[in-house]
């Protein structure tokens, strides 16, 4: 990922590494059952991925479980590459546009309710940012599938608690979170987002827990790995330089 | 007496129908019934769902069942089914049909002054312009309801995202028949004129019809064509068909000058001809009244058309 920003720093960088145990634990965990050869295959489950600006790091998670060619991954954003900075549904491997916030969870539910009202057994996962809690479409999109029962859908929130401009508690606090959305008929816990194992765990286990939505509220923190970025109110917007990408690769725990 | 039926009941009354041999049909409701409504949701409650007031979240959950393979029709009132989830219809049914098959039809009612005493929060007179500007939609906006019923056959055999904007009110019989090829065309001439031609959509079809008889009592032998679906691809043939016209009046009940129907005619026009634009112009509509009285003291009734059409001088 880091490699991929100094290469196009149009990415968002801090956004990206919030989320990359959450992206390993869903695809080298396997809870995704996914097929690279097949992107239609009926028996994947779906993967919707609501904060894509902020997803880059699954770019090399996608190029080395052979979604498209590593190749791809050094050219990211350049003129004529296959890979934006923000990944769309041209994207091998994903399923809808997003980009724009607040679309991926309502767009879910309809996946969601489709299988089950087909008897399918395939499973719906949702990222969603907590900045974009803010968006209204998030909180129909949160009653519907509480109100339906969809107990296939499994939402992922990454809580890095950042927004563009500022730490989110400083523009509308919205904790108690967890309790939000158990009002609306949701199961919802917390868990250390930076813990693959704890996440892998639990998600394999709510994969298959039934009677409501679930929510899982990953606590993160936005620029994880890259100390400048880790308290930066402002991270969302930052660009690092090369050396300072050379500086965070230098620091991690290889 | 002419018998009026109402387009929301018989698209439903038709989609009904078809459910008994078509099993990939949802429908989805933003709380906006019709009497027909019912028996459907009474018969096929597994293809039926209310998603409440939420317009926003009614296009998103209509996409995500689409992209399983459901045919899926978008049911609300036609100004909120369009501006309040613009950016979801931008992104997830234009943008996303780019790469994915979405079979899915915004299903609009209350086009133009409809909802004529509800005032200017429900009238619909941007929703051609708006949709129309989006690429992979394409709008339908039928003037009788043997277009509607054909509409509906359409929207199952052609697997694309569509708009049909349907009337609020009662509606008189323009059509006996109407077949697939007539609507791939996407218009008809109904009355064969000799220099002017009236080119209207849905409603103003009726009205134009009335202002055609007006101007042959002025010796004015007018011509009229019904355009139901504006989409580029009706532009060839049209365009053939208007050459012989020296003067195009062109009527539709929304903003002119703004890509509604007068913008696609112009794509279709030379030099030589004169276009005159017909609806309302530059303003809301915030007069009290039923749509006669509005299209009265805003000039698009039909002896008002007729007059309008005489005062430029065609003869």
């Amino acid at each position: 990922m880091l490699k991929i920003h100094a290469l196009a720093p149009e990415t968002r960088v801090a956004s990206s590494l919030s989320c990359v145990e959450i992206l390993v634990a869903l695809y080298y965990g396997e809870i995704l059952n996914y097929n690279p050869q097949d992107l239609s295959d009926s028996q994947r489950d779906r993967f919707i991925i609501s904060k894509a600006h902020g997803v880059v790091s699954l770019y090399p998670i996608l190029a080395d479980l052979g979604f498209f060619d590593e190749i791809e991954i050094t050219k990211v954003c350049q003129s004529g590459a296959k890979l934006p900075g923000i990944p769309d549904m041209m994207t091998p491997g994903l399923e809808t546009i997003n980009g724009s916030l607040g679309h991926g969870l309502g767009v879910a539910c309809g996946i969601a309710l489709a299988l089950k009202r087909q008897n399918k057994s395939q499973k719906v996962f949702v990222l969603i940012g907590d900045g974009e809690l803010y968006e209204g479409s998030v909180w129909e999109a949160i009653m519907f599938a509480g109100e339906h029962k969809l107990d296939n859908l499994v939402a992922i929130i990454d809580n890095n608690k950042v927004c563009m401009l500022d730490f989110c508690k400083n523009i509308i606090n919205m904790e108690p979170l967890d309790q939000k959305f158990i009002a609306f008929n949701w199961q919802a816990e917390r868990i250390d987002g930076h813990d693959v194992e704890k996440v892998y765990n639990r998600l394999s286990q709510m994969k298959n827990e039934t009677d409501k939505p679930k929510m899982l509220i990953a606590d993160t923190i936005k620029g994880k790995g890259v100390p400048s970025l880790e308290t930066d109110s402002l991270s969302h917007i930052r660009i690092l330089s090369p050396e300072q990408v050379a500086q965070a690769l230098k620091a991690l725990p290889l | 007496m002419t018998t009026q039926k109402r387009m929301r009941d018989v698209f439903i009354t038709k989609l009904y129908e078809q459910m008994s041999k078509n099993k990939k049909i949802f429908f989805v409701a933003a709380d906006f019934g019709s009497p027909k409504l019912d028996a459907f949701k009474a018969d096929y409650k597994d293809h039926f769902i209310n998603v409440g007031i939420a317009e926003q979240n009614l296009i998103n959950v209509s996409v995500g069942l689409a992209l399983e393979g459901y045919t899926v029709y978008c049911y609300a009132i036609a100004p909120f089914l369009t501006m309040r989830p613009y950016e979801q219809i931008h992104n997830n049914v234009s943008l996303l049909s780019h790469g994915k098959k979405l079979n899915i039809n915004l299903v609009g009612v209350g086009a133009g002054l409809s909802y004529d005493v509800s005032g200017p929060s429900h009238h619909c007179l941007a929703d051609i312009s708006a949709i129309r500007s989006l690429p992979n939609l394409t709008v339908f906006s039928p003037s009788d309801c043997s277009l509607v019923e054909a509409m509906v056959t359409y929207s199952m055999e052609n697997k694309h995202p569509k708009y049909f904007r349907l009337d609020g009110k009662p509606t008189t019989t323009l059509y006996d028949t109407v077949d697939q090829l007539l609507l791939k065309r996407g218009f008809a001439e109904l009355l064969r004129g000799q220099k002017v031609v009236l080119v209207a959509t849905g409603f103003m079809t009726h009205t134009a019809k009335v202002a055609c008889q007006h101007l042959v009592d002025r010796g004015v032998q007018a011509g009229l064509i019904d355009v139901f679906k504006i989409d580029d691809s009706i532009c060839e043939e049209l365009g053939e068909k208007l050459a012989g016209y020296e003067f195009i009046v062109t009527l539709e009940e929304g903003f002119i000058r703004r890509g509604g129907l007068d913008s696609l005619i112009t794509l279709v026009t030379s030099r030589n001809q004169t276009v005159f634009s017909i609806g309302f112009n530059n303003k809301h509509v915030f007069d009290v009244g039923n749509r006669e009285y509005l299209h009265k003291i805003n000039k698009l009734d039909a002896a008002s058309i007729a007059q309008r059409i005489l005062k430029e001088g065609v003869k």
